[in-house]
């Protein structure tokens, strides 16, 4: 499934994102292959969040590029006109929010929820729609009679695999992730955890999660970038930085963590 | 009648109305924002399209107002009698002799003509507010065109009802462009939108207008396998015995005596003036 | 396959001081095809450090780590992975895998990261198993409920479900009993007789002095600390 083409899916030269005075994120470059997994991960503050967000077009960066692989060559998302980066985000772009309430419409049937992306590239055969729904759903280990549910009345787990289902059903090649795993019981994260590793595998997905828990990353990122202070201290293989650190930060990042 | 400028609103406003009335019109299904004035009357009675009324009329107007198909309810008769004092115009019940028809929640039954104007009482014009409460977020989806919001509405209609349930406001796509909330006009009317005289929609609180040139193609929206049906209680009318018009269910007793008739008063009486009768109606 | 040049290794403690502890400089070997090499030297000589500079794991300070042709030392992480996927197969001593994913499919994991069908892998992967003597009615548990001997096999069973052209060996026969133990050395010398490289450090004497074709002491390795 991997690398099955030339060049890289994602680009990222010089990205910069500034709060007036305040740094956001800057100075961040890196190449991200199709099948690739990176992580992001620093403490609160240190501007992982605002990087993903200027990564997937959720906010607007004051400098660099961000150039994606349409197809047709590399096109910067940051200046591709507006349309065409909407349609890009629900097509071929995906994002899981940390909170799933954010990502679903919470008022909407999980098959709706699912259905959504679907509907808005023109599906119009609602036995159509419906049935890829259920499988979806199935996918993420939710049973296909909720698929009528409201994700009100799902448990936290099962609204974060309503979240991916939604995400994933157009088959998009690069998604985002926010502390995917973030505010769920340990036993419901594994689950989770071991859904996405299976779903990235299969489709040969890629993907950038951002999260401040390390076993998150080891057990899923391919690659590894460290932030402090909105900057990259450290990159490389994901078990090479956690077990042969280089920076001070993360040495101090890897070293605070609790061993079980 | 010297107390008040003909129509009520100052000359500057009916300029600023019209204008919008021009773009709208221009623009089939945009929404087109307007300033919206202090009527003496409270929001949701009506308050946007006795505004576009009153930029349209002129002196030589015979004004219709119906409040679901009726001329004699409250809100009907004191919009009527409103526009009598401030602008002195003719009135009329009779669809075909009315030149401007305000409405609130149905289409007159009797076809309408070209050089008539029917003017919508819209509370709320955003078809996608149902699902998206983002004013910023709804404008960019009508600009970009992406409607598949309005399909979740009703795939969620036939997950939960086995069918289309929406059964008024129901949305409709214009001339292949614009989604649009035709107000709440029973889906029955949705077929009549695409008709010869020019319809005008008025939202007061919500401050937008909008409209439908003469034969605007105008299809309400739906899926492959659950396409669209004009619906109508399975009865006739119990006073003109009309099989194909709209019909208000009217509960006659506290032992569940029901009845049904025409929703539009004008059309039901001019057929019982011609002779028609119901199963509970008297010859007129 | 696996040759080692002149490489160094230091850590630096940022969050001591900045404490810099030089642990190996000048480190040189090679691993043919069909050859097996033991690390040896005392604990804490280094034999472990070398191992990860090879897998990638650590970073070497300075020096060449050639395997297959790459330059592990200078290589680029996509590359590195390239080289664990492909080229580079790893017996270590614990076992890493996402909680509730069964035995099968982890031993599997390796083919089908590889692009093997499902069924051929899990195929693979259950002969390995069933050599191992893990018993059948657990492989659809997950390991980490398994005891110490079970997922050192599981572990061994996931290295040798590919045929890598190289593979490095962390005390493959530690905490086995005899009939295991057989087993793996078999494995290994499998894996000899159809060319591989083999890297390892082993314990236990009479295993190495069976498989091994030489044995390379660490301790010429260490450099001479300056205090």
């Amino acid at each position: 499934m991997r690398d099955r083409t030339e060049g890289p899916l994602l680009r990222v030269e010089g990205l910069e994102k500034r709060y007036g005075a305040r740094l956001g994120c800057g100075g961040v470059s890196f190449d991200l292959w199709p099948g690739e997994v990176m992580g992001i991960v620093g403490e609160s503050g240190s501007g992982k969040t605002t990087l993903l967000n200027c990564l997937a077009g959720q906010l607007a960066p004051d400098g660099g590029r961000v150039l994606y692989d349409m197809g047709e060559g590399m096109v910067d998302t940051v200046t591709l006109d507006e349309p065409a980066r909407r349609r890009l985000k629900r097509s071929d772009w995906a994002f899981v929010h940390q909170h799933a309430h954010e990502g679903l419409r919470m008022n909407v049937s999980a098959g709706g929820n699912v259905g959504e992306r679907l509907m808005g590239m023109g599906a119009r055969r609602y036995g159509a729609i419906r049935a890829q729904a259920v499988d979806w759903l199935g996918r993420v280990e939710i049973a296909a009679d909720r698929v009528d549910d409201r994700p009100s009345a799902f448990s936290g787990g099962m609204r974060q695999r309503l979240q991916i289902a939604r995400n994933l059903v157009t088959g998009p090649r690069l998604v985002f992730m926010d502390e995917p795993t973030g505010g769920l019981d340990v036993s419901v994260q594994a689950r989770l955890l071991d859904l996405l590793r299976g779903l990235v595998r299969e489709m040969g997905l890629s993907a950038i999660i951002v999260t401040h828990d390390l076993a998150v990353v080891r057990l899923l990122a391919d690659r590894l970038m460290v932030m402090q202070g909105g900057r990259v201290v450290e990159a490389g293989l994901t078990d090479q930085v956690l077990d042969d650190p280089q920076h001070g930060y993360t040495q101090l990042l890897v070293s605070s963590v609790l061993q079980v | 009648m010297s107390a008040y400028n003909f129509a009520y609103l100052d000359e500057q406003t009916k300029r600023m109305i019209r204008r919008a009335l021009l773009k709208a019109l221009a623009v089939p299904g945009y929404q087109v924002p307007f300033a919206s004035r202090e009527m003496p009357m409270p929001y949701g009675w009506g308050t946007g399209g006795v505004q576009v009324s009153a930029a349209v009329l002129v002196p030589e107007d015979v004004l219709k107002v119906i409040d679901q198909g009726a001329d004699d309810t409250t809100n009907a008769v004191s919009i009527r009698r409103f526009f009598q004092k401030v602008a002195g115009v003719a009135v009329s019940e009779a669809t075909a002799q009315a030149t401007v028809i305000q409405t609130r929640h149905r289409i007159p039954e009797r076809a309408l003509e070209e050089g008539q104007i029917l003017v919508y009482q819209v509370p709320i014009p955003e078809p996608l507010r149902f699902l998206e409460p983002s004013e910023i977020e709804t404008r960019k989806m009508h600009a970009l065109e992406e409607y598949g919001l309005m399909h979740v509405k009703l795939y969620e209609d036939i997950s939960r009802h086995g069918e289309i349930a929406t059964s008024y406001a129901y949305p409709v796509k214009v001339e292949g462009r614009y989604v649009m909330d035709p107000s709440p006009i029973p889906k029955f009317d949705n077929p009549k939108l695409s008709m010869a005289a020019i319809q005008l929609f008025g939202a007061g609180r919500e401050q937008r207008i909008y409209a439908l040139p003469p034969w605007t193609e105008v299809v309400s929206l739906d899926f492959e396998d659950y396409p669209f049906e004009a619906a109508r209680a399975p009865h006739a009318c119990d006073l003109c015995g009309a099989g194909d018009s709209y019909l208000d269910e009217v509960i006659t007793d506290d032992a569940g005596g029901r009845m049904f008739v025409c929703s539009d008063t004008d059309f039901c009486g001019e057929r019982r003036a011609a002779g028609h009768v119901g199963r509970l109606g008297e010859s007129a | 396959m696996i040759k080692v040049e002149n490489v160094s290794k230091r850590f630096t403690l940022h969050n001591q001081g900045g404490a810099v502890i030089p642990v190996m400089a000048g480190a040189s070997l090679t691993v043919a095809p069909g050859e097996c090499v033991a690390l040896v030297g005392a604990s804490g000589a280094g034999k472990s450090t070398l191992m990860r500079m090879v897998y990638g794991n650590y970073l070497a300070a300075s020096g060449r780590i050639l395997v297959g042709g790459l330059d592990v030392a200078a290589a680029r992480p996509r590359e590195v992975l390239e080289m664990r996927r492909n080229v580079l197969g790893h017996v270590s001593q614990f076992l890493r895998v996402v909680p509730r994913v069964p035995t099968l499919e982890v031993v599997a994991e390796p083919l089908l990261e590889a692009g093997v069908a499902p069924e051929a892998a899990r195929a693979r992967a259950a002969v390995l198993l069933a050599r191992l003597n893990i018993p059948e009615r657990l492989w659809g548990l997950s390991p980490t409920t398994f005891s110490g001997g079970e997922q050192q096999r599981v572990n061994i069973a996931r290295g040798f479900v590919r045929d890598y052209p190289a593979l490095l060996l962390d005390e493959p026969t530690a905490s086995l009993d005899a009939v295991n133990r057989e087993e793996v050395l078999a494995l290994i010398e499998e894996a000899k007789a159809r060319g591989a490289a083999l890297l390892g450090i082993f314990h236990d004497a009479a295993a190495r002095a069976r498989v091994c074709d030489r044995e390379v002491d660490v301790t010429a390795f260490t450099p001479a600390r300056e205090v």
